[in-house]
């Protein structure tokens, strides 16, 4: 997507002069000081800092896990600074999809069902759900492990199976924390390439990540340090993930 | 997200960890087989005996002396004067509509056939006797009423005493030895099994006239009166007053089937409650068992809490996941136990003398009972999962 074309799509979520203080152990952290960040439709952004920088705190706000101390955040046009847990929940479900770096699956169960979770809290009836689901892993190329256990695939598979699950109820954001932490080099591009293909295919994307190469393959970073936005950067090198795992020699072990 | 739907990720939930689930519903399972199997038990047992004094007709009167209140008196003073066969005679002479007028005496005794022995209680009455005892004759008679004007040592015995002196052998025609006296035995009595409500087995009776002589009294216990017709037992009653007033003041008592039975249910009902509520507590236990293993089961499964809170899972909806898998587990262990403790009473009735009964109104109390106990122990594990942090719940090991 051209730079110019980008520039004028509209802003999905966007923080504004966001500040999160909390306790730990009795200490008071300013964990985010004047915090102000905008994310655009079909973006693929990278929010980058190293541990401690509020990088994660700021996942949290943006994800609308999390309420910011003061500040507002806009989602599609919305104030949702002050809402209640149980209507930042309902928004998570019909805006946010989240990929964790330990995916975070459920134990003992099937991929599709896996997939299905966030149309069950949507209130999507059964067959809706199952065909979804469906779509939703062949997006991902899983559409053969529909009835694996989580714990019957590989660190790779599971990722997509999560990254499914993220995309199942059209969100308006899929945020990736570290989506490559735990995996090894090849199935960290494949998840990367993913991430660009569908962001391709119009997805918004957010990375969250402290690993500069993972994080050249958005169009912008946002740099975040002690708790305020350092600066925000143009990527020209986009990393493409596509292109890395087509030199890649061939995988020798299937699935 | 709908109640179906929470029903079908708590059983999911259930089956995943089956070992569990079944230990701790095992808990529930007890306490509700023992509330039915015991509440069953009382029941039974209250039917029985109050079977038993129906039996015997609702136009019976007994005449007791000294003063009875709407207590059991089980702790009365000793009545200053008793009752003689005087006053039985004077009441079938002097109140109309009288079937029988039956003067009884209870004695324990030991019966001896040469080197046998066995222990009986001694019911001793008029040629009455027959219409205020219960009992079948299996062979013989009973005593006649020259029998008793003659005072004779005749004895009709219960189907114990036969079976332990005559094993095997018509005992009509032989003699016995009862409190160092020959007596002819005249007739015998089928079993009347159970025993709960006395051992009716293991009476002898004999003319009240001959138990007073070879016991040496000159009064009698009780006074059994069998009114011609039920309807009139008020006015029987009335009578009755009337006759002995002037001969006892008020230290007599007349009690109608209908108050026998009215204490004896207050008894036995009393019985039944205290082993419903000891029963009651098995349960209440495998209550605590079930909110153990609920907040075991939150706190292992907090990353899974925190997935599903992170994909929209509402407070309500972790709530009534958790609530669901609680009471799934009391419900079902509440239809096993109601299952077992039903078979058990059904079994018990069969193959011991103890009776049972096991009412559908004991049954719904125990399920009802359960289902709620699954509620109490569940919420507080369900509210405390509800509550968790999407962050902290996310961030778990």
């Amino acid at each position: 997507m051209p730079d110019g074309t980008r520039a004028l799509s509209r802003v999905v979520l966007e923080t504004r002069d966001v500040g999160k203080q909390y306790k730990l152990d009795g200490v008071e952290v300013n964990a985010l000081r004047g915090v102000s960040i905008a994310i655009r439709a079909g973006e693929m952004v990278t929010i980058m800092g190293p541990s401690g920088s509020g990088k994660s705190t700021l996942m949290h706000i943006v994800g609308l896990l999390d309420q910011p101390t003061t500040g507002e955040v806009i989602l599609e046009g919305d104030d949702v600074s002050g809402l209640s847990p149980n209507q930042l929940s309902e928004l998570r479900n019909k805006h946010i999809g989240f990929v964790f770096q330990s995916f975070n699956l459920l134990a003992r169960t099937t991929a599709q069902v896996n997939v299905e979770l966030p149309l069950v809290y949507a209130g999507i009836s059964g067959s809706e759900r199952s065909r979804r689901a469906k779509e939703a892993l062949e997006r991902v190329a899983l559409g053969d492990r529909l009835s694996h256990f989580s714990s019957q695939l590989s660190g790779g598979q599971q990722q997509r199976v999560a990254i499914a699950r993220a995309l199942v109820n059209n969100p308006s954001i899929v945020l990736a924390d570290e989506p490559t932490g735990n995996l090894d080099s090849r199935s960290g591009i494949e998840v990367m390439a993913i991430l660009q293909e569908l962001n391709d295919q119009g997805i918004t994307v957010i990375l969250v990540t402290h690993d500069d190469r993972v994080a050249r393959h958005a169009q912008r970073i946002i740099h975040v340090f002690d708790g305020h936005v350092q600066s925000e950067e143009i990527v020209l090198n986009r990393i493409l993930a596509g292109t890395a795992l087509a030199t890649l020699p061939a995988e020798e072990v299937a699935g | 997200m709908n109640f179906t739907e929470s029903f079908r990720i708590a059983f999911r939930a259930l089956a995943a960890n089956k070992a569990r689930s079944i230990l701790t519903m095992l808990g529930v399972v007890i306490g509700v087989a023992a509330v039915i199997l015991l509440v069953g038990i009382g029941t039974g047992v209250q039917d029985e005996i109050t079977g038993q004094v129906e039996g015997l007709g609702s136009n019976l009167l007994f005449v007791v002396p000294g003063q009875y209140g709407g207590g059991m008196g089980g702790d009365q003073a000793p009545p200053s004067r008793r009752f003689t066969l005087e006053d039985s005679d004077l009441l079938a002479r002097r109140v109309p509509g009288l079937d029988a007028v039956v003067p009884v005496i209870q004695a324990s005794t030991t019966v001896k056939r040469g080197n046998q022995t066995v222990r009986a209680v001694v019911a001793a009455a008029n040629e009455g006797g027959s219409e205020v005892f219960s009992g079948t004759l299996a062979g013989g008679r009973g005593y006649r009423r020259s029998e008793v004007q003659a005072a004779s040592r005749v004895v009709a015995i219960g189907s114990t005493v036969r079976d332990t002196l005559f094993p095997g052998q018509d005992p009509v025609g032989k003699t016995v030895t009862l409190e160092g006296q020959r007596f002819t035995v005249v007739g015998h009595y089928e079993s009347l099994g159970g025993g709960l409500a006395g051992d009716q087995d293991s009476q002898v009776y004999i003319p009240v006239t001959t138990a007073q002589r070879v016991f040496n009294l000159n009064y009698i216990n009780t006074i059994v009166i069998k009114a011609t017709d039920a309807d009139r037992i008020e006015v029987v009653k009335a009578d009755i007053r009337r006759v002995l007033t002037p001969r006892y003041g008020e230290e007599f008592t007349v009690f109608t089937q209908e108050q026998t039975l009215g204490l004896l249910s207050d008894l036995l009902g009393t019985l039944t409650y205290m082993l419903a509520g000891i029963a009651g507590i098995s349960l209440l236990v495998g209550g605590i068992g079930i909110m153990n293993i609920m907040l075991v089961s939150v706190s292992e499964r907090t990353r899974e809490i925190g997935i599903r809170k992170a994909v929209g899972a509402r407070t309500y909806d972790i709530l009534s996941q958790f609530v669901i898998e609680a009471v799934g587990l009391s419900v079902l262990g509440g239809i096993i136990g109601i299952t077992v403790g039903w078979g058990g009473a059904a079994l018990m009735a069969k193959f011991t003398p103890v009776p049972t009964n096991v009412t559908p109104w004991a049954v719904a109390t125990a399920f009802f009972f359960a289902a709620g106990v699954g509620v109490f122990f569940g919420v507080y594990p369900a509210w405390k999962a509800s509550q968790l942090d999407p962050i902290v719940a996310l961030r778990y090991e």
